[in-house]
């Protein structure tokens, strides 16, 4: 058990993060399609991996949901029996951004019977865990490859299901736990289960920025939002604000964009090229180009946006080469040039 | 004021260090996020422990396996049953304490990962761990210390260069008030960053934490501006354990400690304030002053910190729920595999009693049901497994393989008495054999290597391969397998038999690299009359241990070897 969250300060701008273009648009990607499946980022310590997560939060346009549903439902047919809502209202709230911390105990992540009204009231009721409050929003786990194994398991299920279901002390439940997984994690500490690491639509190694220039203005930054948070946040809400903007209109241009056969051919080939394993690849490779080119405000796909997300969506899919120093990244841009040149 | 700080940390003054450090931290005890503090327990730390009372917030002392109610709060059960309503609690950590982590080394990777988030949170408290560590390889969890901006070791300062730390409140307090308005020249900025990158600090915390710790030095001796005696000396307590390399740590002499200069002097030596730029040598030396004594050597070693991971003595841990060290209960049902823990089931069943016996009236006692029980885990360390692999080709039978021979039985002897397994691999001629399994019969084992026999070319690329196989194997079966590889390196057999010393040669760089990176530990034991450097680079390639063994009697290379395992 854990305790509630502590009320939380704004966190530090998404627009204010310097470089890390590439995770900056992964999660971006997953804002404006969340189908794509969640993102995976790997790298160094003190790199900027949690600060990105938790100004993604604040960045994500707001959802409609059931008052006081348990599990953010879209409307009020959707609301599961044993949440007991009679309320009928919607209301507006942020997109719901879930940490799971480590060492969660498995009641705590699935729900479990509602040890207050146990105790109090005699009744049997159940009590949602972190995976109803995640439904329609993000699970954030911190240090990924350091999760228990069981919590893994049980993760992989939900997340392959979409729905969660509790059966334990006569109880007999299930609601949807639709969410995008966000994990990131430091590959020192230990490497993550092949399964999971496939449950990520987008993976995306961080490193520290090399030149001093773009170095002293992550510290200049920082040291801004620290010391007076009120000045720095005016300064880039507006750059945030646009952000959003920018996220909603893709969301709405996304069903209408034409995706032409020459991208589906060229997805296919890229991926027998880079012999990744099962069609996952495949699919998210091209949602998430579908959504670049929605987020780039363009009418049809191309083989550009593809090109640009392809070491994302497949680098954690490749079959490790331990001969390889370079990395999956540089195999996939390899083979990219080759198969797809620009 | 003058500038004390500055001046002992210029002449190395290790207690006044201790002080300037736990002062830095009195003043702004978030903003630093903590100490890590390596040292045994004794009346020196007592003295460092004694002056945390003047931080400005609660603190608290925990132990590596705290439970999370303890810190994060939770459902406080006795308070819940005595009240007959849910009562929780707000955790340790609501309070935003310091917390003084004691043996912070044995801190497992999950509280550290947890306290660190914590740390990195909206700056509500500060960790001091206490790190007991003993030499170079127990260590407090680096995603904890990376976070913590000081550190001190304890270790070389006696008693009697000690004295009891003054924390004068007022001054402190003083400071603090003083610290949201210290500025900084521009320049300094870029400087802090420059001398990470010049350090091989490739992180970005650290600068952020200097720029905390030279803030809170001015503030402390009541300065508006941070000087480069500030600079100076945050440096030394904030980069000096976390540098991997020095600039022109070699060309360069060491210079006569310049006599730092007064917080006044500062002012008065650059003319213009704005422009201020620190010698980056003085602020270099600083840093070099705030080495820890080994950090030298094991920069120097280079790798030498994961050969020694694999290869000290010990496995690697894994969980398990037979034996070892206990680990917190989970949820499970018993399977004739694991062991129940009957205090954590029935404090799982306690509050459900009331709803249990309104659903069955008429049954008496507990009620427990599947759904409570909880079962033991313990963290066990695997068995370690030496996989040697022998070189029994011609040119190595004429040479040294009946003192290989000698060695190995010595070692196994050492083997036996910490319990670890042994296998056998050997190649001569065209391929590699398994000669034995891992297994503990030493008799076995010696009677194999008795009869060993020698003569044939050198297939190296083949015995590696084997000796990875039996590594991917072993390992699957939860243990930690080490390679031992006695070869002269004169490989001249290919994978397919060919007699080709080139391709013999690349085939075994190959198989060397594939060993390296399936991150088995190994040693390389260069059996040849003279060192070979081809050997000496197929070593490196393994990251393994390389040892040229001089003309020996056979217990002198076990000796060797035993030093070389730990």
């Amino acid at each position: 058990m854990t305790a509630p969250p502590l009320t939380m300060p704004q966190p530090f701008p998404f627009a204010a993060i310097v470089g890390q273009e590439e995770m900056k648009r992964a999660m971006v990607l997953t804002a404006v399609d969340p189908g794509i499946g969640g993102v995976l980022v790997f790298g160094d310590r003190g790199t900027g991996k949690s600060t990105a997560v938790r100004a993604l939060a604040a960045l994500l346009p707001p959802i409609k949901a059931v008052a006081g549903c348990p599990v953010n439902s879209a409307s009020p047919e959707a609301v599961p029996i044993w949440a007991e809502v009679s309320d009928r209202r919607m209301v507006t709230k942020p997109t719901p951004v879930i940490d799971l911390p480590l060492g969660v105990t498995e009641d705590r992540v699935v729900g479990a019977l509602d040890i207050e009204r146990a105790l109090t009231r005699g009744e049997k009721a159940f009590e949602p865990g972190l995976l109803a409050r995640a439904n329609r929003g993000y699970l954030y786990i911190d240090e990924v490859n350091l999760l228990e194994d069981h919590i893994v398991d049980l993760l992989l299920d939900v997340a392959q299901s979409g729905e969660n279901v509790v059966e334990r002390e006569g109880l007999s439940i299930r609601h949807p736990a639709r969410f995008v997984l966000v994990g990131s994690g430091n590959p020192e500490e230990g490497e993550l289960r092949p399964q999971l690491l496939d449950r990520f639509g987008l993976s995306v190694d961080v490193t520290s920025p090399r030149d001093v220039a773009t170095r002293v203005e992550v510290i200049r930054r920082r040291d801004a939002y620290d010391n007076d948070r009120e000045a720095f946040l005016k300064k880039w809400r507006p750059k945030d604000a646009t952000l959003r903007r920018a996220i909603l209109a893709a969301r709405e241009a996304l069903p209408l964009l034409v995706t032409p056969d020459q991208v589906l051919e060229d997805c296919a080939t890229l991926c027998i090229a880079l012999g990744s394993d099962g069609l996952r690849g495949e699919l998210t490779l091209l949602r998430a180009a579908r959504a670049l080119a929605a987020y780039e405000k363009a009418a049809t796909v191309t083989r550009t946006h593809l090109r640009a997300v392809a070491p994302s969506a497949l680098r954690h899919r490749l079959r490790r080469d331990p001969l390889d120093d370079a990395g999956s990244g540089a195999r996939v841009a390899r083979i990219l040039d080759q198969v797809l040149p620009g | 004021m003058s500038d004390p700080g500055a001046r002992v940390v210029g002449a190395f003054m290790p207690w006044a260090r201790v002080e300037v450090a736990v002062s830095l931290l009195a003043v702004d005890p978030q903003g630093l996020r903590g100490l890590w503090l390596r040292g045994r327990a004794g009346p020196v730390r007592d003295r460092v422990l004694a002056a945390l009372d003047a931080l400005p917030m609660p603190v608290r002392r925990v132990h590596p396996s705290v439970s999370d109610e303890v810190l994060f709060g939770g459902i406080d059960l006795t308070a819940s049953l005595a009240a007959g309503r849910g009562v929780t609690t707000a955790g340790l950590l609501a309070t935003g304490p310091a917390l003084i982590l004691t043996m912070a080394e044995r801190c497992g990777a999950g509280l550290a990962v947890r306290l660190g988030q914590w740390l990195d949170g909206p700056g509500p408290g500060a960790v001091v761990a206490l790190d007991e560590g003993a030499d170079g390889e127990e260590m407090a969890p680096a995603s904890l210390t990376e976070r913590l901006a000081l550190f001190l070791d304890l270790d070389a300062i006696g008693w009697q260069e000690t004295r009891a730390l003054r924390m004068n409140a007022t001054r402190l307090a003083a400071a603090r008030e003083r610290l949201p308005y210290v500025t900084l020249a521009p320049e300094m900025l870029t400087q802090m960053v420059t001398l990470a990158a010049d350090l091989g600090i490739t992180s970005l915390r650290p600068p952020l934490m200097l720029l905390a710790a030279a803030r809170a030095s001015a503030a402390l001796r009541g300065g508006e501006r941070v000087s480069e005696g500030d600079l100076q000396l945050a440096a030394g307590l904030v980069y000096g354990h976390r540098a991997v390399r020095f600039p022109e740590a070699e060309e360069r002499e060491p210079e006569p400690t310049p006599p730092p200069p007064d917080g006044e002097g500062d002012t008065a030596q650059s003319p213009d304030p704005d422009r201020m730029e620190v010698p980056q040598d003085m602020v270099l030396e600083a840093v070099r002053a705030a080495l820890p004594a080994d950090v030298l050597a094991r920069l120097a070693a280079g790798r030498a910190a994961r050969s020694a991971k694999g290869a000290s003595g010990s496995g690697a841990a894994r969980k398990g729920n037979r034996r070892g060290r206990p680990l917190p209960p989970r949820a499970g049902a018993p399977d004739g595999q694991s062991r129940i823990d009957p205090v954590s089931t029935l404090r799982a069943a306690a509050p459900w009693q009331a709803v249990r016996r309104a659903l069955t009236p008429g049954r008496t006692g507990i009620q427990i049901r599947p759904s409570d029980f909880r079962l033991r885990r313990f963290q066990e360390t695997s068995d370690r497994v030496l996989i040697f692999t022998v070189d029994a080709s011609g040119s190595s039978a004429l040479a040294r393989l009946a003192e290989a021979k000698g060695a190995v039985e010595l070692l196994l002897a050492a083997a036996y008495a910490r319990r670890d397994h042994v296998a056998l691999v050997a190649f001569r001629g065209k391929g590699a054999e398994l000669l034995l399994p891992p297994t503990r019969s030493l008799v076995q084992t010696k009677r194999r290597l008795a009869g060993l026999p020698g003569g044939g070319g050198t297939p190296l690329a083949a015995g590696l391969q084997m000796a990875e196989e039996v590594a991917r194997l072993t390992r699957a079966r939860g243990m930690t397998p080490t390679v031992a590889l006695l070869t002269d390196g004169r490989a001249n057999v290919a994978l397919d038999g060919r007699g080709d010393r080139v391709a013999a040669m690349a085939e075994a760089q190959v198989a060397a690299r594939r060993l390296y990176a399936s991150g088995v530990p190994a040693l390389v034991i260069d059996t040849a009359t003279r060192p070979q450097a081809e050997l000496r680079a197929l070593a490196a390639a393994m990251g393994a241990v390389y040892l040229p063994l001089p003309r020996a009697d056979a217990r002198r290379m076990a000796d060797v070897l035993s030093g070389a395992l730990g």
